[in-house]
């Protein structure tokens, strides 16, 4: 069975601050990390790979920096990784990003499995897995908190707003996992005494064979065109609780006011 | 002067700056022509583009000399974009229900397409209903396009897929809009794709540039710590799923009745089969479509404590909502997180306890109605996004709330 | 940039190590250390986690499944960084070496190849059965009996407070074979759990390091086979004797850890705390104290690396040193505990915040692996035999 990861590095928002005096975002010095909801991708392969056998396979669309990240899946336990990385490929929106990434799985052997995150927490979009899955012309589940695989079947629990439902897709077939399906491994030692060793393979926009128009900025339909921060909050009231029934009080008065409760 | 996908003319450019001022993204810049190869010029300047241009086409219409000129990106095949016309709006039903996420869609998209002269229909797709279609009429529609079948009571991404897709092919819409939702973050994506334009996720405003027909999405990035304005200038239709509660309802008239134009479902037999549906979570965590949370962090200290914000929240006929702090902590199960790695929430009062307002947590709520925060620490950012900040000790301010609450 | 660390010249895989340890313990021992205090959970799952990490078979050569290089310091970082978030669960992980420690030291190639791959993989766990109601500080005193028939030794007696007791399922334990020849009579045996005769008493309610397991171990008639005895009869104490040598610097590490973690949340609190309008760190008095503590941490695994360094080498008999270390380190972490709770005040007694506990859990490294008064004893009679010579 070979199932193929898709992993996003992004910018850890933990860090990220606001800067006063501009209103616009520090990014010195926010460190990079494997976009959160992609380890528990990571995860779901990996556990499959202990429990019955897999090649996982992990890639990743972006700079050469991303390197680090598929390091750090191959310390995790993947067999292979590989970056799609070009120049070609900058301003791709969510559209040229699907394409991209369906071209380069479409040059590594056929995958029976390909997992995403539900979302990156940069762009929060949510759009490249499903876009994905349409390229490659596979079935997608998305949202997916929990996979078990069994004769070229698998078997998923797909979360709703108010519950789930208990799924059934023959294999291959793409699925977006979320948070709740399982708490991902750290690296071991060997893994990554193993992984700093590793050149991360690159593949380039003609590797992949992928066409100039499709990717980059003219592959791409959407287009920002402004970038502003929120206004900050005005008029907001602060209470002093060290009496907590006076701030009490005048909370919930003040709720009653404004016709909220 | 020029970069792929931007052209500046020499003969005709002035250097009069226009164009630079008019660049959101500082990617025009005026250079002396005789850093050029260029032919003699009674002006001393000329427009530049570097690197940082996106393409977006701010500055072509400024310019008064016509010297600005988009490469022509590839277009819709044979079609062209003044072919297609019209808003749609994706009416998701779950059991048979609309959603209520359709009715704020068609409220804006009522209005959008009155900008632009234009009709407003609903795609719906279902099995039997609870209201008849006709219905939607009263909140804007003129048209629902109706795809009926029993294979359709319950949610499936590649009969949703094709369907829409086909009808998009056919009716050729301007713009489609569709509610945020775990279904229409599903599927939308993937037609966006059969059809081959852009897309625009979770929305939370939308304008439309009336005279070019060019929908202005507007969406968080980053967490929610910047916004973006979004186009989708070249392909049609252009498409955005949008954020539940952030538009505003507006009923038109009881009683007006939309066209009710059935469409027959030739569905592909789909792979993914539903062995079972399963509700478990009450309105308690239905933190998506709940109008009141209260939620606790790190503050809290301890499981047991959340017995306490569940008392408030019972109080108030709330839902129950959590910080990742709380959630990593095991205190409460990750289905209770907000934030942006837990769920996205709007209700119309959001009240954060032992909060201190993560960049990470403000992500998932900051776009709620009403904020009150409950900290010890006055400097915790959370204050920073509160109507009402109260500094003190959770502990004291929660019971005298619940106090207060049950005062009259 | 100021320099915020010393350069004790860590390699490349213990940089790694304390990485991954540190990490580790931000992730999944921190959000837990509460609990596990409050409830006397016995970390499970993180030890089991520690195992698929390569990480608990630091302290064993890769012969013999660990992934030791050539330096206790792979395993003394390891243990330093989760001492900072938790000696409860530091303790639970670092008492697998001690019960590894008499095979390591003693054992046979057969039973360094049968009994140390499944710990170096953290398969199973070990434990270093002593301590009985009699025989404390005072090894010597040992009751337990083993008495040999034919190709086993039958076990009677009991011990107490052993680390592990209950969860581990290797144990070497300690009992006479021949009570006329005194500490000279004590031998040491491979216990594997499951055996006949072999079940575990109450387990006690701490004051500190309250996640860890601490049980009694009860021998009635228990048959060991005799393949299971390390070294010949009568080597016991010696083997004990020498497996402190090498495990008082791993209890030093916990004291460096403890005290260090003690000392962070000590000064964040400082900085953040806001008392006459400024921090309270803003008070010479307070920065005093700090520095005291960071000096104390500092000198504490200056002198811990410094031992290491010297066993790498393979220094013989380290008696002396490895009791300087554990006896400081640990007096340290004690102090420095303290001093962090006076630093938060009237917050730091309560159980909300982290340093009540960091407090409670350092008295215990004053007193196991032999109490600082032993500690002394060792130090005290290296010196009388070093300058007897030198008269």
């Amino acid at each position: 069975m070979h199932i193929i990861v898709c992993l996003k590095q992004v910018p850890d928002t933990n860090d990220v601050r606001i800067d006063p005096e501009t209103n616009t975002l520090i990014r010195e010095g926010v460190a990079s990390i494997m976009n959160p909801f992609d380890e528990n991708a990571l995860e779901a392969a990996l556990a499959i790979k202990d429990a019955q056998g897999a090649t996982v396979t992990a890639i990743s669309m972006g700079p050469p920096q991303a390197g680090d990240m598929l390091r750090e899946a191959i310390a995790r336990g993947a067999d292979n990784v590989y970056l799609v990385s070009d120049r070609a490929f900058a301003g791709s929106d969510t559209l040229a990003t699907s394409y991209a990434l369906a071209k380069a799985i479409r040059t590594l052997p056929a995958a029976d499995l390909v997992l995403f995150g539900k979302q990156a927490i940069d762009g929060d979009t949510a759009q490249v897995g499903p876009g994905v899955a349409e390229l490659l012309g596979l079935p997608i589940i998305t949202y997916v908190r929990k996979v078990t695989v069994q004769d070229q079947q698998l078997e998923v629990e797909r979360a709703f707003e108010d519950g789930f439902e208990r799924m059934s897709v023959p294999l291959p077939a793409v699925l977006t996992v979320l948070k709740e399906t399982n708490v991902p491994r750290m690296a071991s030692l060997r893994g990554r005494m193993k992984a700093k060793k590793v050149e991360v393979p690159v593949l380039k926009a003609a590797d992949i064979e992928a066409e100039s128009h499709h990717v980059g900025l003219t592959g791409s339909p959407t287009q920002v065109i402004r970038i502003f921060t929120p206004p900050k909050k005005q008029g907001g009231v602060t209470l002093d609780g060290s009496h907590g029934q006076e701030a009490a009080q005048q909370a919930v008065a003040l709720l009653r006011e404004r016709k909220v409760i | 002067m020029e970069a792929p996908g931007l052209q500046i003319d020499p003969a005709k450019c002035t250097g009069c700056s226009l164009c630079v001022k008019a660049c959101p993204f500082g990617a025009l810049t005026l250079e002396p022509r005789e850093k050029f190869d260029l032919p003699e010029s009674r002006f001393k300047r000329i427009a530049v583009v570097n690197e940082a241009c996106t393409l977006c086409g701010a500055c072509v219409p400024t310019c008064a000399f016509d010297a600005l000129a988009l490469d022509e990106i590839e277009r819709l095949g044979d079609e062209r974009i003044e072919d297609y016309r019209g808003v749609w709006v994706f009416a998701e039903q779950r059991d048979g229900q609309i959603q209520d996420v359709v009715y704020e869609l068609l409220s804006r998209g009522r209005q959008l397409a009155d900008e632009r002269q234009t009709e407003l229909a609903a795609v719906l797709i279902s099995g039997d209903l609870t209201e008849p279609p006709a219905a939607l009429g009263a909140w804007g529609a003129d048209r629902v396009y109706w795809a009926r079948d029993p294979r359709l009571a319950e949610y499936n991404t590649d009969y949703y897929t094709q369907i829409m897709s086909d009808l998009i092919r056919a009716h050729k819409p301007e713009v489609v809009l569709a509610g945020a939702t775990s279904i229409g973050r599903a599927f939308i994506p993937r037609v966006a794709v059969r059809v081959r334009t852009g897309l625009t996720a979770d929305c939370t405003s939308l304008d439309m540039d009336v005279e070019q027909g060019l929908l202005l999405q507007t969406r968080p990035a980053f967490g929610g710590n910047i916004m973006a304005t979004i186009i989708c200038p070249h392909h049609r239709p252009q498409m955005a799923t949008v954020r539940h509660k952030v538009l505003a309802k507006r009923q038109l008239e009881t009683g007006l009745e939309a066209e009710v134009v059935p469409v027959a479902a030739d569905l592909q037999p789909s792979l993914t089969k539903i062995l079972e549906v399963v509700h478990e979570l009450g309105n308690q965590v239905n933190l998506a479509e709940a109008d009141i949370i209260v939620s606790g962090g790190r503050g809290l200290g301890a499981p047991a404590h959340f017995d306490l914000l569940r008392e408030l929240a019972r109080e108030l006929g709330a839902a129950v909502g959590a910080s990742r702090a709380a959630v990593d902590a095991g205190w409460i199960p990750a289905y209770h997180q907000v934030g942006q790695t837990g769920k996205t929430v709007c209700p119309k009062l959001y009240v954060a306890c032992g909060i201190s307002g993560a960049i990470q947590h403000l992500a998932g709520m900051s776009s709620s109605g009403m904020i009150v925060a409950i900290n010890k620490d006055a400097n915790a950012p959370i204050f920073d996004v509160a109507d009402i900040g109260i500094v003190g000790d959770v502990f004291e301010v929660v019971p005298q709330l619940i106090r207060a609450l049950r005062e009259r | 940039m100021a320099v915020t660390e010393i350069d004790y010249g860590l390699n490349e895989m213990q940089l790694e190590i304390r990485e991954m340890v540190r990490n580790f313990a931000q992730e999944r021992v921190l959000p837990v250390r509460a609990e596990l205090d409050e409830k006397e959970e016995f970390p499970t799952e993180i030890l089991r986690e520690l195992g698929r990490m390569d990480l608990m078979g630091l302290y064993i050569p890769e012969a013999y499944g660990g992934s030791m290089t050539d330096s206790m310091l792979d395993f003394i970082v390891a243990i330093e960084e989760l001492s900072k978030v938790c000696c409860g669960v530091s303790v639970s992980y670092a008492a697998n070496a001690l019960g590894a420690d008499p095979i390591l030291l003693g054992g046979s190639e057969e039973q360094k190849k049968k009994f140390l791959p499944p710990l170096a993989s953290g398969e199973k766990w070990g434990a270093f059965a002593l301590t009985e109601p009699n025989a404390g500080s005072d090894a010597g005193g040992i009751q337990t009996t083993a008495v040999k028939r034919g190709d086993h030794y039958v076990l009677n007696g009991t011990k107490q407070w052993i680390t592990n007791g209950g969860e581990a399922d290797i144990y070497t334990v300690l009992a006479v074979t021949d009570r006329k020849r005194g500490a000279r009579g004590i031998s040491c045996f491979i216990v594997e759990k499951g055996t006949p005769g072999f079940s575990f008493g109450k387990k006690e309610n701490k004051l500190g390091i309250r996640a860890s397991a601490t049980r009694e171990l009860i021998f009635e008639d228990c048959a060991v086979p005799a393949e299971n005895l390390l070294g010949r009869e009568g080597m016991g104490f010696l083997l004990a004797m020498k497996t402190f040598d090498v495990s008082r610097p791993g209890i030093a590490a916990q004291g460096v850890g403890l005290a260090q973690g003690a000392l962070d949340a000590a000064v964040i609190y400082a900085k953040q705390r806001i008392q006459f309008g400024r921090p309270v760190i803003a008070n010479q008095g307070l920065q005093w104290m700090l520095a005291d503590m960071a000096t104390k941490v500092e000198t504490a695994r200056a002198l811990l690396y410094g031992v290491c360094r010297t066993l790498d080498a393979g220094a013989k008999d380290m008696s002396k040193f490895s009791a300087m270390c554990k006896l400081y380190a640990t007096d340290v972490a004690m102090q420095v505990t303290t001093d962090a709770v006076q630093v938060f005040g009237g917050y730091g007694f309560m159980r909300e915040y982290p340093v009540e506990k960091m407090m409670r859990d350092a008295k215990i490294l004053q007193i196991y692996e032999g109490t600082n008064q032993i500690q002394r004893e060792v130090i005290g009679l290296s010196l009388v035999k070093e300058y007897a010579s030198r008269m």
